[in-house]
């Protein structure tokens, strides 16, 4: 039997570029350049390994998202998935976290899935805790984290390497999972993938489609709101010296003014 | 007065300092009720009611260091229907954030991570959270059942306030769910003898011009003399130079010290979103042009094998 692995990818403005929040407080994605969440290429990455180890198996890459989350879709079926699913409803404008992993939760399920595989964090958000809520959502275990991971004899592996230990973990499928940056360099599309990218099949959901309410959803459904944002003043101006030997007195001088010395 | 769930987070008892903070952010909004789970709750009761918790409510059982985050969930919610909080606050570690998730899951509560500050609010507590790699700054509010908000490291400063911190025995029942996933072995870390990266006053960082594993001492050195946390850029860990355990950004750690000082980083977003909001950020690097300088609050521009180790000397003489 076939194993089915649904990725979970999403699409992020550039970290890079100049991020800010819209009128409404929610993150502003209209004006500004995205991308497939770079973490989140690290998951496409470990499916598609456990894919290429496994007898017969088959990757899908899911995002929830407005119309542009389709750039983070096509490069991931660039770099080897073999289908997409995209959730657009205008009425997902301003979902939280919680609200995500619901849509999420029935997009997997209406897919079919033996694992799920995530990115640590989304590089906007970086809550880091959607794979949880989608465990706890399916009723499957969780898996997260990991920087090492195998698929074998329906049951996944893989070592979380915590804040006081390295722990080894095992979990039988199906299962949610996330991965780290260490697992591993992502892939690059290559030419060949990019060409046959075009012609692989993108299915498009809406809410009705997965028996969700509106006002589940969106930021009236949101059980958090922003109530401000405001932008950090920018630093002040620090004092800069050349070091011309006397470097590392003046520093120091500067850490005794401030009492750390 | 409303009571307030404080996870604790301990190594067999021994409170971690995160902890003392959310007590001391908790009595804002409340009575601190400390959730102990696993060993050493007797030991740990001691520190808890210093800083304020009225009860300490204990479990322990094998589950908790036998399978993944589920187990705690499942106490914690126990916890929460025996105390019907006004709040849930959890340290903002990588299982703290889990745990809490799938708690304001369960309870239909609202979730908020990463928060750098809390204060009462009209209707409910107020998180302040830093985003964008802390280009900006939010405050926000759980809309929605019992606001369950985790709380970064460094933020705010432990203050004591003696309670009486009687320690009860919880109950837990444990879901058929709990035991999915198997901790299968467990290695500890080991520990380096310096403060832990995410709680100390003073990280001493080095990045891709410390150029090799053996030159880290330099960086070392210099931590030890002010008695400080060695952290690590992504390119030096990628670099297998220093334990991605110090890794200090948005994939690594998130530091907020009173003094950060980076050596040989050239201050990516990425990096930067770890640590600027540090409250004093130094800088040593050859490049004068290193966007690292833009939030320095002293810079110089220099070789880090000079200014270092000079820097050091300097400081152990002055310390005598
Ligand atoms: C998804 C993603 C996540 C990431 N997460 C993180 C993260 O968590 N943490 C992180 O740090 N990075 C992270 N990065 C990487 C980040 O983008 C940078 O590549 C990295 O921070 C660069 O490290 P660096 O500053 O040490 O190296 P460089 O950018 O190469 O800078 C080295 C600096 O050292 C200076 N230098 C060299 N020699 C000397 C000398 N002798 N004396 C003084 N100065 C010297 C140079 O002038 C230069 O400015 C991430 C990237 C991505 C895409
Ligand atoms: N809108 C989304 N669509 C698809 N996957 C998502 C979405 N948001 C989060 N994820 C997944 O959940 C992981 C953790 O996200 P977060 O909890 O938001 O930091 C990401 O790395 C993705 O794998």
């Amino acid at each position: 039997m076939s194993l089915r692995i649904v990725v979970c990818v999403k699409y992020v403005p550039d970290a890079t570029g100049d991020r800010h929040f819209a009128d409404d407080l929610t993150v502003d994605r209209e004006d500004v350049d995205g991308l497939l969440s770079e973490l989140d290429e690290y998951a496409v990455e470990q499916a598609l390994q456990i894919a290429e180890n496994a007898d017969d198996a088959e990757v899908t890459v899911l995002t929830v998202g407005p119309e542009d989350a389709k750039d983070a879709l096509r490069k991931a079926l660039s770099m080897g998935a073999d289908k997409a699913v995209h959730v657009e409803d205008d009425d997902l404008h301003g979902t939280d976290a919680i609200g995500t992993s619901l849509v999420l939760a029935k997009a997997v399920e209406k897919t079919g899935y033996d694992l799920v595989v995530c990115g640590m964090a989304s590089t906007d958000g970086t809550m880091g805790v959607l794979p949880a809520l989608l465990s706890e959502r399916l009723g499957v275990p969780q898996a997260t984290l990991l920087s090492e991971i195998s698929v074998e004899d329906g049951k996944v592996t893989g070592r979380r390497d915590g804040d006081a230990a390295t722990e080894q973990l095992q979990a039988a499928l199906p299962a949610v999972v996330s991965v780290t940056d260490q697992s591993g360099e992502a892939r690059y599309p290559s030419f060949k993938g990019i060409m046959a990218a075009k012609k692989k099949p993108v299915q498009s959901l809406d809410l009705d489609d997965l028996d969700i309410d509106a006002d589940e959803v969106g930021l009236e459904g949101s059980w958090t709101k922003v109530d401000d944002a405001a932008e950090r003043p920018a630093r002040t101006a620090g004092t800069i010296v050349k070091d011309e030997g006397e470097g590392a007195k003046q520093l120091a001088e500067f850490l005794a003014g401030q009492k750390f010395i | 007065m409303a009571e307030v769930l404080v996870y604790v987070d301990h190594v067999d008892g021994a409170v971690r300092k995160p902890t003392l903070e959310l007590l001391t952010l908790a009595r804002r909004i409340g009575d601190p009720v400390a959730v102990h789970l696993g060993a050493g709750a007797d030991s740990a009761a001691a520190t808890l009611a210093e800083y304020g918790a009225v009860k300490v409510l204990a479990a322990d059982a094998p589950e908790f260091a036998d399978y993944l985050v589920v187990p705690k969930v499942d106490a914690l919610q126990a916890a929460y229907e025996a105390v019907s909080p006004a709040a849930v606050l959890v340290p903002s570690s990588a299982e703290g954030k889990e745990i809490a998730a799938r708690l304001a899951l369960r309870i239909g509560s609202g979730v908020i991570t990463d928060a750098v500050d809390l204060e009462a609010g009209d209707s409910g507590p107020v998180a302040t959270q830093s985003v964008f790699a802390a280009a900006f700054t939010t405050k926000s509010r759980v809309t929605k059942g019992t606001p369950v908000i985790t709380v970064k490291p460094n933020s705010a400063a432990p203050e004591a306030a003696p309670a009486a911190g009687t320690v009860e025995q919880m109950s837990v029942t444990f879901g058929e769910k709990s035991t999915g996933t198997k901790v299968v072995s467990r290695t500890p870390r080991e520990s380096t003898g310096r403060p832990e990266l995410t709680e100390a006053a003073i990280v001493v960082s080095g990045g891709r011009g410390v150029n090799g594993a053996e030159n880290f001492s330099v960086v070392e050195n210099l931590a030890d003399s002010l008695g400080a946390a060695v952290g690590a850029s992504r390119a030096a860990v990628d670099a297998g130079w220093y334990p991605h355990t110090h890794q200090v950004g948005q994939t690594g750690k998130s530091v907020s010290p009173q003094l950060y000082i980076a050596a040989g980083i050239s201050g990516a977003i990425q990096h930067r979103a770890g640590m600027q909001t540090s409250k004093t950020i130094v800088a040593v690097n050859k490049d004068e042009e290193a966007p690292i300088f833009d939030l320095v609050d002293y810079g110089v521009v220099g070789d880090l094998f000079e200014v270092l180790p000079k820097l050091t000397e300097e400081i152990k003489a002055r310390k005598g």
